[in-house]
């Protein structure tokens, strides 16, 4: 039976597991760290680094959790004395050869190998006056470096090329203490996952080129995102330091990512730092030649009133041109806020390369290369961008929410009365009546909804710059909607939910931070992509 | 018989009667030697009365855990519609031991017949024989062996006309000492890196290409032929008083002896008299100082303690070592103990896998210590500091090589602790040079 | 007692990563498995579930053609068995008797593990050294016929010195009989 459950008793704590659980899952299930460096859940078990050797009553021997599988009534130990001497014991093997230079090495802050010997390692070693392995750095592809002095052997490299990554570049040379990682001559370490082995390496042996000496571990402040990079919506960790994002890595969602997240996303983040940013608003002066900065009232009186369209040209149509970056809550606001127009709405979708992950099933980097296709989809924004600038020509409001558009569908606007959102400072001057800075992804907090209609909240991981504001925002102000006005993402989030029923009663709060599939009415966006 | 000596009269000559004997190597001289009855009996038996019968002989496995060999057998599935290996351990590295390198050389033909009854007992239609690479001369007499016993009907589809399959292949090692660990070696055939797998699962139940499996030593699988043909009551009956270890063993004996070699001897035989009676004693003017009797992975025993040894698992066990692979390494005393401690760690060291931390690095800084010492540079905490090394890499890996690294550093410290504190007392000369 | 520490602990990373190895020129590669050598590994696939299970064997064919496992030959069997040059030489390093480098005509390995060395094994070494004129261990002589190297237990140890030149096995070799043992490697 797959959901019977066993009972056992973990450092005092009684827990209840399913049948087959190991011992360091179920360890965790009772709040007690096992200290591990070859286990992975996302990886096989090879129990090779012993340090997950815990006593378990009436073995003889001290048993490997990764691979010690729960047993009824069981009472197990981490914490023996035993245990810990053995722990104690790892550590210094594995300090013999491993360089103290932490001072040096990106990993320290967050170095498992510093911190399970600063919790219960020797506080000075005893391989006293002999020399330690020395290898040199190898440049093992695009973004990892291989410092093999700092290696220990864990091996999780090795089986994540192999097992996930199915394509086994790197392998274990040599044996006894003269092993290291190997890579296979005229190889290189360039899969499109490959970044994942820096994040897997317990100690500061991979390393990001990328990242290389860009910040110490514990400078970083760390906000749980969503991958903008395509559809898949891996949860990611964005990482800033004093304000700038600095490292993008994956963040545990084993419905989703599982513990990786794909090269393209991972480096795919300085756009988030751009500071040629649009940071007031702004409007066209009465001359018609250039623009003048105005504060948020200004800019929304005037909002209102191109919305509700005083200059009286092409009879009520307008049309929204979106980024597929801009949050479900922004795309949905922005929707509403022309509600009494007949709108063309369209998102614009780049396309590159699809690089699937073979080890886990549903992961790739897809070819949509945005993250909010799904969320636009049911928003009632659809995918025929030529159309929708065609209409463009013919419509009273055109809202550009966060585009960057071609010469030629600059042209096609160039008499219209054109609304920016944005971002960046473009060439928006040349047509816009009215340009209003917006917060880039990293900037706000929203909901992204992924391929498989999965909405996930994405927090704020830096202050915007400026008077720019959130999309949704500025669409609520412009509506003026009293009390009911939403003042949070959340609340935005549930004003929509009144009017868009796949979004109904869905909130911030219930989501968490690793989200849920949407219920029911799929097959209009399926039909629309 | 103690080859390359003429047989002692203390010897009971069973596997090695035919040591040095070079027509016993063909077809048709082992033929008329008597040779290939056992098999042609056990293939009118049905498989299940092969396993009673060796499990009625008490045999035990020769290669140095000792377990039971029936009983191994009899955990193999039976009618599980897969298929199953019989794997021959022919890894013979320990160092001390030169046993199985005999049984190849001599009597191919008894070796191939006990892999043939036992790949039939547990239902194995192929059957791998793994030698270790710098077995040149036994590659090339097996070699030619298997060949002859397929030309004879003795191997193949239709063996000795019972229509019934078995399959030899030989297989060589390429220089690992690990490979001798079981589980090892399956990797090591599979065309893996000689790593040793976590257990379970057990050979038994997946094995090789994961299937079920028996591996079983050469001396051991040599020995059932015997066993088929004269019964397990024979066989039983080879003891001195203790039932749990019956039959014969070799005993290699190598180092400071008169007459080094192999001597096959009833289980029980006291260890003195291997030692003193076959083996010739200590060269003229010599003393024995220790004796390490199971190959080099077990502790190492003082004269007086092998002197009162009784020669059987559970004898050398009393005496605070194990019978392992029972080569016997004699060291007198012109013997620096801790030099050929240091050889042994470094020995280790050189074949640790690299899998489990304490072993890759524990090994190798052993080694370092010991050689720290020997070169006059040893520290007085530096035999505690081995010995809790030693504690920290004793049972806590996936297999015990480690353990077995440990093993003679604890009791030579144990016993010979006054050889390493000369050194760091500097009343002896480095033997070493400083690197 | 020897004063030597020189014992058998594998290639240093450093050679091997960065161009220690010998090197095969591409345009001078020519494959092992073609005709006889070809036929010999594909009948050996018979006797094996798997092919990955031919890689020792067929290691050992590219060795007694070639004398060393060069990277272009670790592709070629990767090709053949279908697996990957990373996983080749994952294995080809694990094994010591497989050379990652052109060694001399004839190789010399003496066994000096403590039953062999509290015989005087570390003296036979001594004797090869000198009269093949290597000079050190791993080492090869000018005139490329000879390297020697120590290495653990050979399994005849009842035989000190065991030696082992290329396939042929010489027990009890005593560093008198060094010269005349020689004599037979031209």
């Amino acid at each position: 039976m797959a959901d019977e459950l066993v009972n056992l008793t973990i450092d005092g704590y009684p827990v209840s597991v399913p049948k087959g659980t190991t011992l360091i899952e179920a360890a965790k299930q009772a709040g007690v760290l096992v200290p591990h460096y070859c286990y992975h859940p996302s990886l096989s078990a090879p129990a090779v680094c012993r340090m997950c050797l815990v006593e378990v009553e009436k073995s003889p021997k001290l048993l490997p959790a990764c691979v010690t599988t729960v047993a009824e009534g069981q009472v197990v130990h981490v914490n023996s004395p035993g245990a810990k001497k053995a722990r104690e014991g790892v550590l210094e093997f594995l300090l013999i050869n491993h360089p103290l230079d932490c001072p040096i090495c990106d990993q320290a802050g967050e170095c498992e190998l510093q911190d399970f010997v600063f919790q219960e390692g020797r506080p000075s070693t005893r391989y006293s006056e002999f020399a330690k392995r020395y290898n040199p750095v190898e440049d093992f592809g695009p973004d990892v470096l291989y410092v093999p002095n700092r290696c220990i052997l864990c091996t999780r490299c090795v089986r994540f090329m192999d097992e996930v990554a199915k394509e086994p570049v790197l392998n274990v040379s040599e044996r006894g203490d003269r092993a290291y990682i190997g890579i296979a001559p005229e190889q290189r370490l360039d899969h499109p996952w490959s970044g994942n082995v820096v994040d897997l390496c317990p100690v500061g042996s991979l390393i990001s080129k990328d990242f290389l000496h860009k910040a110490r571990a514990w400078e970083l402040d760390k906000t749980a995102g969503v991958c903008t990079g395509c559809t898949q919506g891996c949860n990611v960790m964005v990482e800033t330091r004093d304000n700038v994002v600095v490292r993008i890595r994956p963040r545990p969602n084993l419905e989703v990512n599982r513990h990786f997240i794909c090269d393209y996303g991972r480096l795919n983040y300085r756009w988030m730092n751009r500071g040629d940013r649009i940071e007031a608003p702004l409007v066209r002066e009465e001359s018609g030649e250039g623009f003048r900065a105005v504060d948020w009232d200004t800019a929304l009186a005037r909002l209102r009133a191109l919305v509700a369209g005083g200059a009286g040209r092409g009879a009520g149509r307008a049309v929204i041109l979106a980024s597929g970056m801009a949050s479900t809550e922004s795309l949905g606001l922005v929707r509403r806020l022309l509600d009494r127009h007949d709108v063309t709405a369209a998102i614009q979708v780049p396309v590159g390369e699809e690089a699937p992950l073979p080890g886990v099933p549903n992961l790739a980097l897809r070819r949509e290369r945005i993250p909010n296709l799904d969320g636009a989809l049911l928003l009632g924004y659809g995918l025929d961008w030529s159309g929708a600038v065609a209409a463009a020509r013919e419509a009273s409001l055109v809202v550009l929410l966060d585009v960057i558009l071609t010469p030629e569908e600059e042209a096609a606007l160039a008499d219209r009365t054109v609304v920016v959102l944005g971002t960046v400072a473009a060439e928006q001057e040349r047509f816009a009546q009215l340009i209003l800075p917006i917060t880039n992804p990293v900037e706000e907090s929203g909901t992204f909804v992924n391929r498989d209609r999965r909405i996930q909240r994405y927090l704020q991981a830096k202050a915007p710059p400026g008077m720019a504001r959130p999309a949704w925002w500025i669409a609520a102000e412009a509506m003026a909607l009293g009390a009911a006005t939403p003042t949070s993402a959340a609340e935005a989030l549930e004003y929509l939910g009144e009017s868009v029923p796949a979004l109904a009663g869905v909130t911030h709060a219930e989501l968490g931070l690793t989200g849920r599939v949407l219920a029911g009415a799929g097959a209009a966006a399926e039909v629309a992509r | 018989m103690g080859y390359p000596h003429p047989p002692h009269p203390k010897e009971t000559v069973v596997l090695s009667k035919h040591f040095g004997d070079a027509e016993a190597r063909t077809f048709e001289g082992w033929v008329t030697r008597g040779g290939y009855e056992g098999l042609k009996k056990a293939l009118g038996m049905t498989p299940e009365q092969i396993i009673e019968e060796v499990k009625a002989s008490g045999l035990r496995g020769r290669g140095g855990a000792g377990f039971p060999t029936g009983l191994k057998w009899s955990f193999v599935p039976k009618n599980d519609g897969k298929p199953h290996y019989l794997v021959c351990n022919a890894d013979e590295s320990e160092p001390g031991t030169f046993k199985d390198r005999e049984i190849m050389r001599w009597t191919p033909h008894g070796l191939i017949e006990g892999v043939a009854i036992a790949a039939y007992a547990i239902g194995s239609e192929r059957a791998y024989i793994y030698i270790r690479g710098e077995f040149t001369e036994p590659w090339r007499i097996m070699s030619a062996a298997v060949e002859e016993a397929y030309r004879h009907g003795a191997l193949g589809g239709n063996v000795f006309g019972t229509g019934k399959r078995i399959d030899i292949t030989l297989h060589r090692g390429a220089g690992a000492y690990i490979c001798g660990e079981e589980t090892a070696l399956l990797n090591s055939i599979e065309g893996k890196r000689g790593n040793p797998r976590i257990k379970p699962p057990f050979p038994a139940i997946a094995g090789l290409f994961g299937m079920p499996t028996a591996v079983n030593n050469v001396e051991t699988l040599a020995a059932v032929p015997h066993i088929i043909l004269r019964g397990a009551a024979w066989y039983t009956g080879l003891c001195l008083g203790n039932p749990k270890s019956t039959g014969t063993k070799l005993v290699s004996i190598c180092g400071h002896v008169q007459r080094p070699g192999n001597y096959e001897v009833t289980l029980g035989t006291p260890l003195k008299e291997i030692l003193y009676d076959m083996a010739g004693g200590p060269r003229p003017g010599r003393r024995i100082k220790a004796v390490i009797p199971g190959g080099s992975s077990v502790p190492i025993l003082t004269a007086e303690e092998a002197d009162a040894t009784i020669f059987d698992y559970e004898g050398v066990v009393a005496a605070g070592s194990m019978l392992g692979s029972a080569g016997m390494i004699v060291m007198d005393d012109t013997t620096d103990m801790v030099y050929q401690i240091m050889r042994l760690a470094r020995f280790y060291a050189h074949e640790s896998c690299a899998q489990c931390t304490q072993c890759r690095e524990g090994t190798a800084w052993s080694t370092r210590i010991l050689e720290r010492i020997l070169a006059g540079n040893g520290k007085p905490e530096d035999l505690e500091l081995l010995l809790d090394l030693a504690d920290n890499m004793t049972g806590k890996t996936i297999c015990v090589l480690s353990d077995s690294c440990a093993a003679p550093i604890v009791s030579g410290i144990k016993k010979f602790r006054g050889e390493f504190e000369a050194y760091l007392k500097k009343l002896r000369q480095p033997a070493l040079v400083a690197v | 007692m020897s004063d030597t520490v020189g014992a058998p602990r594998g290639p240093q990373r450093g050679a091997s990563a960065h161009g220690g190895h010998g090197t095969e020129a591409d345009a001078a590669y020519q494959p092992v498995f073609v005709g006889e050598t070809r036929a010999k590994l594909e009948k050996l696939f018979e006797q094996y579930p798997t092919k990955q299970a031919c890689l020792l064997p067929a290691l050992w064919m590219v060795q007694e053609q070639r004398g060393w496992i060069s990277e272009r030959a670790i592709g070629e069997v990767a090709e053949v068995l279908g697996l990957t040059p990373a996983y080749v030489k994952g294995v080809v390093t694990f094994y010591t008797m497989y050379h990652t480098h052109p060694v001399g005509r004839h190789f010399i390995q003496v066994c000096t593990t403590s039953p062999c060395n509290i015989c005087g094994a570390e003296d036979v070494v001594k004797a090869f050294l000198q009269h093949t004129g290597c000079g050190e261990l791993g080492a090869t002589s000018a005139d490329g016929r000879f390297t020697v190297i120590e290495v653990e237990c050979l399994g005849a140890c009842g035989f000190a010195t065991p030696v082992l030149i290329d396939d042929d096995f010489h027990e009890s070799v005593t560093p008198e009989g060094v010269p005349a043992l020689l004599q037979r490697y031209k």
